[in-house]
């Protein structure tokens, strides 16, 4: 299919582009700017006057609910999702049921995937078997499998030892550890962050030392081990500046941060609605500005979606009842454009931490433009305004705490490999 | 854009009647006022021959209780039954929650018995929120204890305890002393008491036992009883549940009985006049030394009286309440 998108503002933060052009894309490719290629026959044509052309979205972190727990989204739903938010690549954490711990499980995510045909979805592996931190998950296999990094997820490795060994594995075979960082011993019971909100109303906190001991003990084992890391969702100021001072040593080690985490904070939960109940936590106004500070100053180079879809059951329970999670595909690029509006960000830079910056982390040819790359593309009305609502999402998890609101930005296309996989 | 919900506004009515009982934060001095006098009136009552009054008749009013309690739970029965309503006990072992009946479940269940009222008690803080605004807005609800987050009616009948012997709020110093971290009864008091206009709110406990930030609340923080009780008028003890030696919270009975528990000698720090309260039931020699529980200056006893008209009070004002706003919602419908 040879498809021209005509007149868009065209921005690519990894060739400098941000001008208003044509692209053209033929099998799969882009293959021209401005200029059509010698005997090109357009056969579609997108109108993307008034909109803006960029890279298609990589998240980070989505929770995909299939294999297991397809009451809360399946394969389908969620890519679906995906291509309506303009994500073209998902990277998905290993707990489904069963977990990604076996070559079986990620090739069927990744063959269901592809047999939909929306979205890519890059899953994550297990770090160690069952996530129950003792035993390492066949890594190299994993990898061989198709498993763009591995993760323990929130489960915690408590020994150290094992913890170390982990890492000297995976880095024997250069594989990205990623950490989402947190001491469940200092958890415990733990639902929101641990300050004056939590205190008032009687839930159990989360103090921020079960971030940054964490962080701390994970930066010393990559220190040592040399192994390739990456900080998932980073929720308090100080972790963002203990991986800013590790850099600072020259440790190569990346971190991103949820879209929520940089909007919303711990007095959200006032009221007790379940769906500001996350994990991890929002935390207090300086610890929003603090990782604000972070997106701007580079330490926090992408902004992930942390998307956890959820069944309406998961969410009607008294607040620490509930599971923590929100369904963000569709939102993270309108949130993110508010980062655009208040002015911390222009949208070339916002468009790097949401595309480019995502597959540097995970060392992927994907997150441009350029001429001859796929065709992997979101096109959107940056004014466009919306309302989140039960049926405006895609995603079978409607549990959003933006539901009802107004946001602005709204994605009118998608290509992934060269295929309109969503059009308004 | 991102602001943060109001978490008042679920348990007044459009025009500021209680029509929901969740918790003492937020509300305002008169309506608190309102109910302390509202009780007094009651608890003159029942010093009289007919202890009944009519304003719940024919309504039915479910005790539902997911946390054990005799005190509460009896205290709530017999108010109900006073005001002449229909009265089903519940208590809901948590293990019937686990045979897969949720919580929701269990309460769409009773509302469709057409239950008016629903006093709640529940081991999750925020749980009588969540009934009240996901699961049956139409029914009233009292919060009997939720958690660690509130117990207002609890800290009414301490109010109106204090008021019955001290009078005006304004000179007041209070002091809370003990479980602080775990304690929903400290957290609605010290909501009260501030609203309510006492002179200082102190609370006193080691910092094992203290929130975070339980400054933000409006109470001056001390560790130590010598400073904390000294120039107090009322001295509020909370009880402390056994398995905190267990947590690391605190090395034993003993010595948090030697530090904090209230015996003559630390009475002493007190004004002479100083009263002392409990919300029971008592660890006698853990918190409290018995000559005090049982002495001249302890109120102990009162609260419980106090209890019954303050819950007849606030069970009557939620219910008149909630029917003015049905009311004025099926006259909105009619319209529509």
């Amino acid at each position: 299919m040879n498809i021209l998108i005509q007149g868009g503002r065209v921005i690519d933060p990894t060739q400098d582009w941000d001008e208003i052009t044509d692209l053209y894309v033929s099998n799969g490719e882009i293959v021209a700017r401005d200029q059509a290629p010698e005997g090109f026959v357009v056969e579609e044509v997108i109108d993307a006057s008034g909109q803006v052309v960029c890279p298609g979205l990589i998240d980070l972190c989505t929770h995909l609910r299939e294999p297991g727990l397809t009451q809360k989204g399946t394969i389908a739903s969620e890519t679906a999702a995906a291509a309506a938010g303009g994500i073209t690549t998902l990277i998905v954490t290993p707990n489904t049921q069963p977990l990604v711990e076996t070559a079986a499980v990620a090739e069927l995510i990744q063959d269901r995937a592809a047999d939909i045909g929306l979205a890519r979805v890059l899953p994550m592996g297990a770090l160690t078997r069952g996530l129950e931190g003792e035993q390492l998950a066949p890594l190299h296999g994993l990898a061989s499998s198709g498993c763009i990094a591995f993760t323990n997820m929130r489960h915690s490795i408590n020994s150290s030892q094992t913890l170390l060994r982990c890492l000297e594995y995976a880095a024997t075979h250069d594989l990205l550890v990623v950490f989402q960082a947190q001491d469940n011993d200092l958890v415990a019971s733990g639902c929101m962050h641990d300050d004056t909100t939590s205190t008032r109303l009687g839930l159990n906190g989360i103090p921020e030392a079960a971030e940054t001991i964490e962080v701390s003990r994970c930066l010393l084992l990559v220190e040592q081990t040399g192994v390739r890391a990456h900080f998932g969702q980073l929720s308090c100021e100080r972790a963002v500046q203990m991986v800013a001072a590790a850099r600072e040593r020259g440790l190569s080690v990346s971190a991103d941060v949820a879209i929520q985490n940089l909007l919303l904070t711990d007095e959200n939960v006032n009221g007790f609605n379940a769906a500001y109940h996350l994990q991890p936590p929002l935390r207090s106004q300086l610890d929003r500005a603090g990782l604000r500070q972070g997106l701007v100053t580079g330490t926090l180079s992408a902004i992930c979606s942390d998307h956890q879809p959820h069944d309406p059951i998961a969410k009607q329970a008294p607040f620490a009842a509930t599971e923590p999670g929100m369904s963000g595909l569709e939102t993270l690029l309108p949130l993110s454009l508010s980062l655009v509006e208040q002015q911390l960000l222009a949208l070339p830079q916002l468009i790097e931490a949401l595309t480019a910056a995502p597959a540097r982390i995970l060392g992927i040819e994907a997150g441009t433009l350029n001429i001859g790359s796929q065709a992997d593309i979101c096109i959107f009305d940056p004014d466009a305004e919306w309302t989140v609502n039960v049926d405006s999402l895609r995603s079978a998890g409607k549990n959003t705490p933006f539901l009802g609101q107004t946001l602005k930005g709204r994605v009118n296309a998608t290509l992934m490999d060269g295929r309109i996989v969503f059009r308004r | 854009m991102f602001e943060a919900n109001d978490p008042n506004a679920l348990q007044l009515t459009t025009d500021g009647q209680l029509r929901h009982f969740l918790t003492t934060e937020g509300l305002p001095r008169e309506l608190l006022v309102e109910i302390l006098d509202t009780a007094d009136s009651f608890v003159d009552m029942s010093q009289q021959q007919v202890k009944k009054v009519p304003l719940l008749r024919g309504k039915t009013v479910v005790n539902l209780f997911f946390e054990a309690s005799t005190r509460t739970l009896s205290t709530f029965e017999l108010a109900a039954k006073r005001l002449s309503a229909d009265v089903l006990n519940l208590n809901i072992s948590t293990s019937s929650t686990k045979k897969g009946e949720t919580l929701k479940d269990t309460l769409m269940t009773l509302e469709a018995m057409h239950s008016d009222m629903f006093v709640v008690r529940h081991a999750d803080s925020g749980a009588a929120h969540f009934i009240a605004q996901h699961v049956t807005p139409h029914v009233a609800v009292i919060n009997a204890g939720d958690g660690r987050h509130a117990h207002p009616t609890q800290a009414m009948l301490d109010m109106l305890t204090i008021r019955r012997h001290k009078g005006d709020f304004a000179p007041l110093k209070v002091a809370i002393v003990g479980d602080i971290l775990h304690s929903r009864v400290a957290r609605s008091q010290i909501h009260a008491l501030r609203t309510l206009g006492v002179d200082e709110i102190r609370v006193i406990a080691p910092k094992t036992l203290l929130p975070r930030h339980i400054e933000a609340l409006g109470v001056k923080v001390y560790t130590d009883m010598a400073t904390g009780l000294r120039d107090v008028d009322v001295i509020m003890m909370l009880r402390l549940q056994k398995e905190r030696m267990q947590s690391a919270l605190l090395p034993s009975e003993a010595e948090f009985y030697k530090l904090y528990g209230l015996n003559r000698d630390k009475l002493a720090y007190a004004k002479p006049d100083a009263v002392v309260m409990h919300p029971g039931p008592i660890n006698r020699g853990v918190e409290i030394e018995s000559e005090v529980a049982d002495g001249p200056r302890s109120l102990i006893l009162d609260q419980v009286t106090n209890g019954i008209a303050v819950r007849m009070a606030v069970m009557s004002k939620a219910m008149s309440g909630q029917l003015a706003q049905r009311g004025a919602l099926a006259e909105a419908e009619e319209q529509a």
